[in-house]
């Protein structure tokens, strides 16, 4: 969704693609990396890339986390043997990396390998992108935690709707950089119109050196507006969007982002505390932000067990199986203190879907669930507003009547999250 | 109107794209509303000009098509506003064309999904030429009593619920579309109603943001209070802060800011909206809803308290005697959608047609119940696809075989028959591949073809009143009637034909009885001994097989009659030969064959020298 992280090889392949289009054959990058996953032929790789055994190498993972100095993960100026051994005593792994954010804990995945370029001078820069311009910054002391010497980085914006071919990029770089300037300055040129060709909102080097005159970016971040993947797809190229480092998924969370990417509908699920006591059934995106909101607001947040929505009206068969997944996650084992669940089926008022369709599913899924339900003590709460309302709401009323459920069910009068203050403090409806 | 108000009752706007029932609501509101005229002037759209029907209260209205943006405008140009519904692709070339006209000032992109740069440009360009951006990734907004955006606020029935016909002193903005309605009720419920609401869109980059409209609320004197919904992610809710420490915001303001559960989430869970995510402590909804609080915002505890505190804080301008009371007007009604109605099962209507042998309305089509991949996994064949849909029956793998034996023996026999003539005269005076089939069809009945469904027909009459074969054969002669599908130009006893042993091969094999075709080929022993190509010819055969298939899947004497006087038989001809009509036209079109002229010599001129003079 719009701004997503691509791989460090990624970023490079493309900037060996566009920086000699971008400045008129001036700069050209050596295509000397590879990318390794777990199902890998590494004789093929070495046979396509005879470069692999005859220089000195760099490998470090390729999954959209930084700071892999600090965590032990660079492997530096060593030759093709070293290299398969180091990354398959770390391949499929789990390690926990330690970021400015904190800590994460993921699996290993994909290395990047490329040629080792020995280098004395190590430049800072970035382009970012802002609602009316972009911003480029440019520092010589980089190849560092740049935060740590943000005093020596030098900023340049450009406005929205001007050029960079208006922009004196010259003026603005440090004069340290002497007889380079004009060529740093002329690299900048063409990575910029790189990056609003190519629909990047992000582009980091960090660092950037010069090898006999020639620019060598060492360390790329990059994150593109996946929107312009229309417009993009020739440049881009083969590009695929990686999950953010250590996101986990459990079969369930696996089986409806499945279903999800299916249909045109959305049906998303995260499971935070497969043993919390509140879960969210609910409609729409904003809704569902609002329902694990209120609850973690209102001091339950160790017992909010999922975050979820389900919209764009999914099919009977879909709220069917979205219900399902839910209901088979809470009901697994009654709470450890014998107190009660809650399964709140929550969403604001609807455009155009239909409420009594959509609840078709879900109350198929209960009913179903009706002795588990029982046996686990959970309470339903319903609110619900948007076409035929009434109806679903009756049926759901119906429904709890048919299988002896305890079960409140509320309208467009009572106030969006209320179900969820009566469910946790015994609030009243009004 | 003032610079501060987008729209007024006179408010006429453009709908770029095919969006007729979105069209449609805004016109029912624009009715609810007792606006004079619609608020839609036409539509955008490229594809094509004309029409679109829609109804204004009962009576329907034509609403112009234009084919673009310049086309439009010069035709009406009291429109100001543009309600963009092109799709991602081409929301940003459309949304610049109505910048450039001079008389568009407002345009609402509907789509989600256009380029960030694409949007950061167009809200630039919108802001240098003092014209308004809503969107994109909304549903838009509304002014209640005035103009509505195309989707927004819902249905008829939420409209009235929320008073949305009439205005009253809240203006409302959100980030998210999908909870504008849900804003417009809490408003609804804990104060005089909305005076303005809108979504500007869960983007990254929303060309207009929260407080571009609240800044307008703030100027406009009919607005006493304003309520704002924001989002994790960005820094927008900051120039809120900052207005509000300038001076700039002075009226009662409640917000919120969702997402205060993101931090407890595993780091890249991303909401529903491209912009809400944080990428720093600044963007969390924590920090938001904090700074807001710090500056004087009223900030609920949590969503929970949300409408409580719009109660609160508009009972407080109210005691101040802030708020006018309000003349609420009695809306008109508004006609219900047929459809919407079926839906909520309030009217009922008879069907013009039934269709019995399957139906196209389900998630798979289904021939006569059996849905279409399952015919294809189960092998029906085409002989057990004409069984589920002209028999209506799961027929056995015999009588499945049996017709497309039939099917193949009967299609083609030569170009000299009347149809296949017939199709190759029409195709070489360059017909359609329709044209000429057609034309060979229509040749197919009592004397080409049709002897078919007559042998079934005469064989079953003799057979139903247990005649002796020479019985039937001299009550025939009485009658006058020649035996249909006895008799051939060529074959005889001596020579048969093998299309005909064929079938009767097959039939004895696989049939579990065939009583007609014993009782034919009885009469065919009375009728050669007479002449020796008085055979069953292959009509015959066909005739009197499918009857016999027919008894074996249970018909009745009077099933078959009935089916027989339907031209039932006459359709497995029918539908053989097309096979070998349209080979004669592909073979024609591939040789491409002239004009076909018979030639003088082949008819006989016999003209009289003149007419007879009739008095």
């Amino acid at each position: 969704m719009a701004q997503k992280g691509i791989r460090e090889y990624d970023a490079k392949r493309m900037m060996v693609k566009a920086l000699p289009e971008y400045s008129d054959g001036a700069f050209s990058l050596e295509a000397k990396q590879v990318i390794i996953g777990p199902e890998t032929d590494l004789e093929k790789l070495v046979k396509e890339n005879p470069w692999l055994k005859t220089e000195k190498l760099v490998a470090k993972p390729d999954q959209l986390f930084g700071k892999r100095g600090k965590n032990n993960l660079l492997y530096v100026n060593k030759s093709w043997n070293e290299v398969k051994k180091w990354i398959n005593e770390r391949m499929n792994k789990e390690v926990t990396i330690k970021q400015t954010t904190g800590e994460t804990t993921g699996m290993l995945t994909n290395f990047l390998v490329e040629q080792f370029v020995p280098h004395d001078d190590e430049y800072y820069l970035a382009i970012t992108t802002h609602r009316d311009k972009d911003t480029i910054h440019f520092s010589t002391k980089g190849g560092v935690d740049i935060e740590e010497v943000w005093d020596t980085v030098v900023t340049l914006d450009i406005p929205i709707l001007s050029t960079i071919d208006d922009v004196n990029i010259e003026g603005f770089l440090p004069d340290e950089l002497g007889d380079k300037k004009k060529k740093v300055a002329d690299f900048i040129t063409a990575l910029y119109k790189m990056i609003v060709d190519y629909h990047i909102v992000y582009l980091e080097l960090n660092p950037f050196t010069f090898v006999d005159n020639t620019i060598v970016p060492l360390d790329t971040v990059a994150k593109v507006d996946d929107y312009a993947l229309y417009q993009c797809a020739e440049k881009w190229g083969d590009l695929k969007f990686p999950s953010p480092f250590g996101l986990l998924k459990t079969p369930e969370e696996e089986h409806i982002s499945k279903l999800d990417e299916r249909t045109g509908a959305s049906l998303k699920l995260t499971v935070l505390n497969p043993k919390g006591r509140i879960w969210n059934l609910v409609a729409g995106g904003g809704a569902s932000v609002i329902y694990a909101d209120t609850v973690a607001d209102l001091g339950f947040s160790g017992e909010l067990a999922n975050y979820g929505e389900y919209s764009g009206n999914p099919t009977t068969e879909l709220t069917y199986e979205y219900t399902k997944t839910v209901l088979d996650l809470m009901t697994r084992e009654k709470d450890s203190k014998g107190k009660p669940k809650f399964l709140i089926v929550g969403g604001g008022i609807a455009n155009f879907t239909d409420v009594a369709k959509t609840f078709t599913g879900i109350i198929q899924a209960i009913e179903e669930y009706a002795d588990k339900l029982k046996k686990t003590n959970v309470k339903i709460y319903v609110r619900r507003g948007g076409p035929n309302y009434k109806e679903g709401l009756q049926n759901m009323k119906n429904m709890g009547k048919k299988i002896g459920l305890p079960i409140e069910v509320y309208g467009p009068e009572t106030h969006m999250t209320r179900i969820v203050s009566m469910a946790l403090k015994g609030k009243e409806v009004n | 109107m003032e610079d501060y108000e987008l729209f007024d009752e006179n408010t006429k706007a453009f709908i770029y794209g095919t969006q007729q029932r979105a069209a449609q609501r805004m016109l029912d509101f624009d009715f609810m509303s007792q606006r004079d005229e619609p608020s839609v002037a036409g539509f955008i759209t490229p594809a094509g000009g004309g029409y679109y029907q829609l109804f204004w209260g009962t009576k329907e209205i034509r609403l112009p098509r234009y084919t673009s943006v310049e086309e439009a405008v010069k035709a009406h140009p009291e429109a100001d506003v543009m309600v963009n519904f092109a799709s991602e692709r081409s929301s940003a070339e459309s949304t610049m064309d109505a910048l450039e006209a001079d008389s568009i000032r407002t345009v609402i992109m509907i789509a989600e999904g256009v380029p960030q740069r694409d949007v950061r440009k167009i809200a630039k360009i919108a802001k240098e030429k003092n014209k308004w951006i809503i969107g994109p990734a909304t549903v838009g907004g509304i002014k209640p009593g005035a103009f509505k955006i195309g989707n927004a606020a819902g249905t008829m029935q939420n409209i009235k619920d929320t008073k949305l016909y009439r205005r009253g002193s809240v203006g409302f903005v959100s980030v998210s579309g999908g909870l504008s309605n849900e804003g417009y009720n809490i408003v609804a419920r804990n104060t005089d109603g909305i005076y303005e609401g809108y979504a500007v869109g869960g983007d990254v980059y929303p060309a207009s943001t929260l407080i571009d409209h609240l800044l307008r609320f703030e100027k406009n004197p009919n607005i006493k209070m304003m309520v704002s919904l924001g989002e994790v992610g960005g820094k927008d809710e900051y120039e809120i802060v900052e207005a509000i420490k300038a001076g700039k915001i002075t009226k009662p303001l409640v917000m919120w800011v969702t997402g205060t559960c993101a931090e407890m989430l595993p780091g890249g869970v991303q909401f529903g909206h491209a912009g809400a995510k944080a990428d720093s402590k600044a963007d969390t909804a924590k920090a938001k809803n904090n700074a807001l609080k710090e500056v004087g915002v009223v900030v609920p505890e949590s969503f929970d308290d949300y409408g409580e505190k719009i109660k609160e804080t508009f009972q407080k301008l109210k005691k101040e005697g802030k708020i006018e009371p309000i003349d609420e007007p009695t809306p008109p009604h508004i006609p219900m959608d047929y459809k919407q109605a079926v839906a909520e099962n309030l009217v009922r209507k008879p069907t013009n047609f039934i269709s019995t042998i399957c139906d196209e309305t389900g998630e798979v089509h289904n021939y006569c119940g059996e849905p279409i991949d399952e015919v294809i996994k189960k092998g029906y064949g085409l002989g057990g696809v004409i069984g589920l849909l002209w028999f209506k029956k799961d027929i056995p793998q015999y009588a499945r075989d049996f017709i497309e034996l039939v099917l193949q023996i009967v299609a083609d026999h030569g170009p000299a028959v009347s149809g296949a003539h017939n199709t190759i005269v029409t195709a070489r005076a360059g017909k359609s591949l329709i044209e000429s089939i057609i034309s060979g069809i229509v040749t197919i009945g009592p004397r080409f073809g049709g002897a078919v469904n007559g042998a079934a027909k005469h064989f079953t009459w003799g057979l139903e009143n247990d005649m002796e074969p020479r019985e039937f054969v001299s009550a025939m002669k009485k009658k006058n009637v020649r035996i249909q599908g006895i008799g051939h130009r060529i074959h005889s006893v001596d020579n048969p034909d093998v299309r005909v042993e064929l079938m009767i091969g097959f039939a004895r094999k696989h049939f579990p009885k065939t009583p007609l075709l014993d009782f034919a080929l009885s009469v065919q022993g009375i009728t050669t001994m007479k002449k020796n190509t008085l055979i069953l010819n292959v009509d015959g055969c066909i005739g009197v097989l499918f009857v016999d298939m027919l008894k074996n899947l249970g018909y009745t004497d009077d099933k078959i009659k009935e089916m027989v006087d339907m031209g039932f038989f006459n359709a497995f001809f029918i539908i053989g030969r097309t096979i070998g009509f349209m080979g004669h036209y592909f073979d024609q079109k591939r040789l491409q064959a002239g004009l076909y002229r018979h030639p003088w010599d082949d008819i006989l001129y016999d003209v009289p020298d003149k007419p007879e003079k009739v008095k």
